[in-house]
């Protein structure tokens, strides 16, 4: 139940995490176009010598990162091999009836797999390092330009702020709720589905009436607070960037550099 | 006839930076018939304690078994342990599913599989454990009755399953005192009447020193004092204060009389007996 490794926070004091959340945002975008520019080896093992510098860099547990590409492992291998089977190419490295692999398409399924997995372990430490209150400040920062164009970047980053906090309250009102009707001897497996749906009414049910509950007592006591929308509200920690963040930039854009120079620029070898 | 903790500990969340040992090598043994009371402040591992009792949180390590049974296990013989020990969580009635409260009190027995007569025997004995009128209430919607009516619904349910070990985590939280004197009524009928144990996980060192025949003091995940109540709060007052519990007012009063020169007996439960015997020496009527 609790064993979610994506958008969990980490907690350290590392360069990363006192990064400024706009900055790791930004920084994780540039990065992923960088991952997306990689076409050659070299810019590969550019990349993957890049993500264990920052986690080196972060304090985080290498295996903790690795581990957020558990759920996606599944469609990562899928790729490799589909890859691998159906490309198209000359060099046949091994043939079963109509089933061929060749080297080209090993190579572009390799190729792929890594861009997932590199993008994955990217964007996990982003969210790793940074808690979900200090992203979503970071979210309505980068949002506020876009207001001129209607974008309602304050209501955006309440409703996420709102729907982040109450995630741990809900996954714990879960969990007591499960063991409550377990303890009535209620089943949650087996059946077709039409059974097991059936099976977590008695779990839907008190959830959503207190998710309900929840949801008004919040609203009474933002609107008891005078809460009135984003208009005129100063916020406690103000966002500001620091020579760290700048590193960070420069970084990040030397990175695209690099990428960009393996692709288009004269062969090396 | 007993449930068996041996050198349980329980461990949160293991191998993150949020780990937390919650319950550290405790030993304990629950007979069947007792009425044990679980003090301790928040956090200090009671709500663990007691679901490792029922099966619900397997032991990290140790092992805690009915009657020989692990209550962990997987099989057939170790599900039925299970279902011999009731739960009643805190806030029960933010459980209640069922469109009608027969449907939500037959959940339980439903599930230990039986027959439409027996369960339907069952879900009118419970109501009338706790006393809500068959004819009145059956039918209707749990979500259009008073807090404290809800509350009884979701006992009840627990009731129903005919458990020989019933726990209750803290059963009258948030309960107006007409409800809270109900629903005590009904748990000490049930006490009297099945013979079963009761495990209350309270907050209320009245309610402890008023009902209980045992009582279990948890600090930081240890048990530091197992023992009858009112030995407990006479004898181990500074202890409790320590780990920021209380004894009774009444145990205030009569520890405070005693230091004007009364001389009390020991072991002064509740109020009526003291003014019974405040009276007696005083040679009053």
């Amino acid at each position: 139940m609790l064993d979610i490794t994506l958008g969990q926070y980490y907690p350290g004091n590392s360069f990363i995490h006192r990064l400024d959340p706009r900055t790791k945002i930004l920084s994780t975008l540039l990065l992923i176009v960088a991952v997306f520019l990689a076409n050659t080896a070299i810019g590969y093992a550019a990349l993957c010598a890049m993500v264990l510098f920052i986690i080196l860099v972060s304090g985080l547990p290498f295996m903790l990162v690795l581990k957020s590409v558990k759920p996606l492992l599944f469609i990562i291998v899928l790729t490799l091999v589909l890859h691998a089977v159906m490309g198209q190419g000359e060099h046949v490295l091994y043939q079963w009836k109509f089933i061929k692999v060749t080297e080209e398409g090993l190579q572009l399924g390799v190729q792929m797999a890594m861009r997932l997995i590199l993008l994955l372990m990217i964007s996990s430490i982003l969210t790793f390092t940074t808690s979900p209150i200090v992203l979503t400040d970071g979210i309505e920062a980068l949002l506020r330009p876009f207001r001129v164009i209607g974008v309602p970047a304050h209501e955006l980053a309440m409703m996420m702020t709102i729907a982040l906090r109450f995630i741990p309250t809900l996954m714990e009102e879960t969990d007591r709720i499960i063991k409550a009707q377990t303890a009535r001897g209620a089943d949650f497996s087996g059946g077709n589905l039409l059974v097991r749906a059936k099976n977590m009414l008695p779990i839907l049910v008190p959830l959503f009436i207190s998710a309900f509950r929840r949801a008004d007592d919040l609203a009474v006591a933002m609107e008891a607070r005078c809460y009135r929308g984003g208009e005129g509200r100063t916020r406690m920690h103000q966002l500001t960037y620091r020579s760290g963040d700048v590193m960070a930039f420069v970084f990040a854009f030397a990175m695209i550099g690099l990428l960009a120079f393996l692709r288009w620029g004269p062969k090396l070898v | 006839m007993s449930i068996k903790l041996e050198h349980v500990s329980y461990v949160y969340m293991p191998g993150t930076p949020y780990e937390k040992e919650a319950l550290k090598d405790v030993s304990l043994e629950i007979r069947k018939g007792e009425f044990v009371a679980v003090i301790g402040h928040t956090g200090s591992g009671k709500s663990t304690l007691v679901q490792n009792l029922n099966g619900l949180l397997h032991p990290s390590k140790g092992t805690a078994s009915l009657d020989g049974t692990d209550l962990s296990g997987k099989t057939q013989e170790a599900k039925q342990a299970r279902g011999r020990i009731g739960m009643v969580f805190q806030y029960p009635e933010h459980q209640l599913f069922a469109e009608t409260v027969y449907e939500d009190v037959a959940f339980g027995p439903r599930n230990l599989g039986l027959d439409n007569d027996e369960m339907d025997a069952r879900v009118k004995e419970a109501m009338k454990f706790v006393g809500l009128d068959f004819e009145t209430y059956a039918q209707r919607s749990p979500f259009s009755l008073s807090g404290g009516q809800m509350r009884r619904v979701a006992i009840a349910g627990v009731v129903a399953m005919n458990p020989d070990y019933l726990i209750l985590d803290e059963p009258s939280a948030g309960l107006d005192p007409g409800s809270r004197r109900a629903v005590f009524a009904e748990i000490m009928a049930l006490y009297k009447k099945r013979g079963i144990a009761i495990i209350m996980v309270t907050h209320s060192m009245e309610d402890a020193a008023k009902y209980a025949k045992r009582m279990l003091v948890i600090n930081k995940g240890q048990i530091i004092l197992d023992g009858r109540p009112g030995e407990i709060f006479l004898k181990e007052k500074n202890r409790l204060l320590e780990v920021g519990m209380d004894i009774p007012e009444v145990y205030k009063l009569a520890d405070a009389l005693r230091a004007k020169g009364l001389r009390l007996p020991n072991e002064i439960t509740d109020a009526k007996l003291l003014l019974a015997e405040v009276k007696r020496r005083k040679g009053l009527k």
